[in-house]
């Protein structure tokens, strides 16, 4: 396990953090983990994003399961992200529901949890949280800027809205935008949590029931889009759950399904419904591009500076290799030096977080070159 | 200094230092490495295989996976100052339209090629009657990936047809020995070519 140093900050406290959507929040509430130290020239900070339920415990346990950080396999000390060479930051985003601002947190107004008059947020809101945090902890610039799948739209992000304070960012398994398909498949996930009796348009915090049934289903059906078909069948095939027969009924009788029941259960004890709603919300609003009258290069137009890497997997639907490419196009058209490579895997969009022996490699080589030209190789 | 393979020596001293270049299939990087290391260089590169993309970047350098038939289209019109294609227009499924891609991204292109026209390769097919398996095209006809084999002449006949201009013309030996001869000669003698091109 790696030492961490569980925080929370409160900002702008002084002047409003004036959102996207014209609304303003004050203060804003982050939860942050902070693993290593920031050497003298404060010249060795990364900053990792997470994805749409992840949270800030990234290579530290979770303190409601108990689980390994989610990218504990490659940050910490010695790792391929290593905590005894960097000040590595995570911080839950937000709108979220692990100590950052969000909809189950208190309305000051009212003082009862803001519930859906929270107001809608968006990828850049987040990116601009990220940005007070590295003030408060006196971080100009970073080395490093790294997310995978909705972190990796949160770089996209820092590209367009701060590419001053970075060096070097990589990008995994996103999108400069959300397609119809994202869009259509986050509906049906929204639609299910509002469906559920027990949301109670988004006044559940007080009571005992909570829209576990909703958040849950919509869970499974996230979770389908996060693997490739072949990474179900090599799992479970058509295998039987603990019986020798199919038993002409609704109980699961198929692993998958037993599988995807699980994960929809246990994801209820760590995640906000209202939260799973806002974020998917924001996901879905995503579009650069459209900030450019279609032109992604223009947005990127700052940040000729940054060395950036993008990297996609053969097998992931959700953001496939295409939507990956249209990001490397843009940055080599707005001359920002980037690298790319899809990486061959069967384990779908999950393959970020998974081994990947030739990401791994793509990655070190990435890091360390770019730390030789940072002046920060030992 | 890092020591280049000879062919590869030959392509970077034609290129003038502090420019920007696009190495179209940099394989694992040296010449890129050279360029951006020993003439200043703004390099960029693209490459099909993994093992050649983390190579390239453990280096520093910044690589696109892909290959010529499918990604140049995407880069903007006059990029760079010189974009090579060393030893691939050959493997490519629409070569002239690669070459005319390079110099619609580059204001010069490099390009080298194996010449089919060489007299062991004619040799070869007039006495055995086989498709050529020599030092230089060491693959059989079912399982190498150049699928558009061309000779000097033939690559003459297409540049001159795309009214396009050769600055330079450098037939060489496998080995990096230039050949000191024109066209119709090195057609004959040379076992590849290299053509520094411009609109």
């Amino acid at each position: 396990m790696n030492t961490s140093a569980c925080n929370s900050v409160s900002l702008f406290t002084e002047s409003p953090l004036e959102l996207d959507s014209g609304a303003t929040l004050s203060p804003v509430n982050v939860g942050f983990e902070t693993y290593g130290e920031l050497n003298e020239g404060r010249s060795n900070a990364i900053l990792i994003c997470h994805a749409l339920t992840g949270d800030q415990y990234v290579a530290s346990n979770h303190p409601i399961t108990g689980k390994p950080g989610w990218w504990e396999r490659i940050i910490g000390p010695g790792k391929l992200v290593d905590t005894n060479k960097y000040f590595v930051i995570c911080s839950n985003v937000l709108g979220s529901c692990l100590g950052t601002t969000g909809p189950k947190e208190i309305n000051p107004a009212t003082e009862k949890p803001w519930g859906i008059d929270f107001p809608v947020i968006t990828i850049r809101d987040m990116v601009k949280v990220q940005a007070a945090l590295l003030d408060h902890l006196g971080v100009d610039t970073l080395f490093a800027l790294i997310g995978g799948s909705m972190g990796g739209m949160q770089v996209l992000e820092w590209l367009a809205t701060f590419p001053e304070r970075l060096h070097s960012t990589i990008a995994l398994a996103t999108a400069a935008r959300h397609t119809a398909q994202n869009i259509a498949l986050h509906e049906v996930g929204r639609q299910s949590v509002m469906a559920d009796p027990n949301w109670n348009g988004g006044r559940y915090y007080e009571k005992e029931a909570k829209p576990d049934k909703g958040l849950s289903v919509a869970r499974m059906t996230a979770h389908i889009t996060y693997l490739s078909e072949d990474a179900l069948t090599r799992k479970f095939g058509r295998n039987l759950q603990s019986r020798d027969a199919i038993t002409f009924g609704f109980d699961a009788d198929f692993q998958v399904e037993s599988y995807l029941r699980y994960q929809g259960s246990t994801f209820v004890d760590r995640f906000d419904a209202n939260s799973y709603l806002y974020i998917t919300r924001a996901m879905d609003y995503l579009d650069i591009a459209g900030r450019h009258d279609g032109r992604l290069a223009d947005a990127f137009k700052n940040a000729a500076h940054v060395r950036c890497c993008i990297i996609s997997f053969s097998t992931d639907w959700l953001y496939p290799t295409a939507e990956n490419k249209r990001i490397v196009h843009a940055l080599n058209a707005a001359g920002v030096p980037v690298s790319f490579a899809e990486i061959e895997s069967p384990h779908g969009h999950d393959a970020f977080l998974l081994e990947e022996p030739e990401m791994d490699q793509m990655i070190e080589g990435f890091i360390s070159a770019a730390a030789k030209a940072r002046g920060l190789s030992s | 200094m890092t020591t280049l393979r000879k062919d590869l020596q030959l392509i970077a001293d034609m290129i003038e230092p502090e420019n920007r270049v696009l190495d179209v299939g940099c394989d694992d990087g040296a010449l890129l490495d050279y360029l951006v290391n020993e003439k200043g260089i703004d390099g960029r590169g693209i490459e099909i295989s993994q093992k050649g993309v983390n190579s390239c970047v453990a280096k520093g350098l910044f690589v696109v996976q892909g290959d010529a038939d499918n990604d140049l289209h995407e880069y903007p019109d006059n990029t760079f100052d010189y974009v090579i294609l060393s030893k691939a227009l050959q493997a490519m499924h629409q070569p002239r339209e690669v070459m005319l891609n390079l110099l619609r991204i580059g204001k010069r292109a490099i390009v080298t090629i194996p010449n089919f026209g060489q007299w062991r390769v004619r040799f070869s097919l007039l006495t055995r009657g086989r498709m050529p398996v020599t030092k230089a095209l060491d693959k059989t006809w079912y399982n190498t990936s150049n699928i558009h084999f061309c000779t000097i002449t033939d690559l003459f006949d297409l540049i001159e047809q795309e009214n396009l201009k050769v600055a330079e013309f450098v037939p060489h030996m496998s080995d990096g020995t230039r050949l000191n001869m024109g066209r119709k000669r090195a057609n004959w003698h040379a076992d590849q070519a290299l053509f520094l091109l411009e609109k």
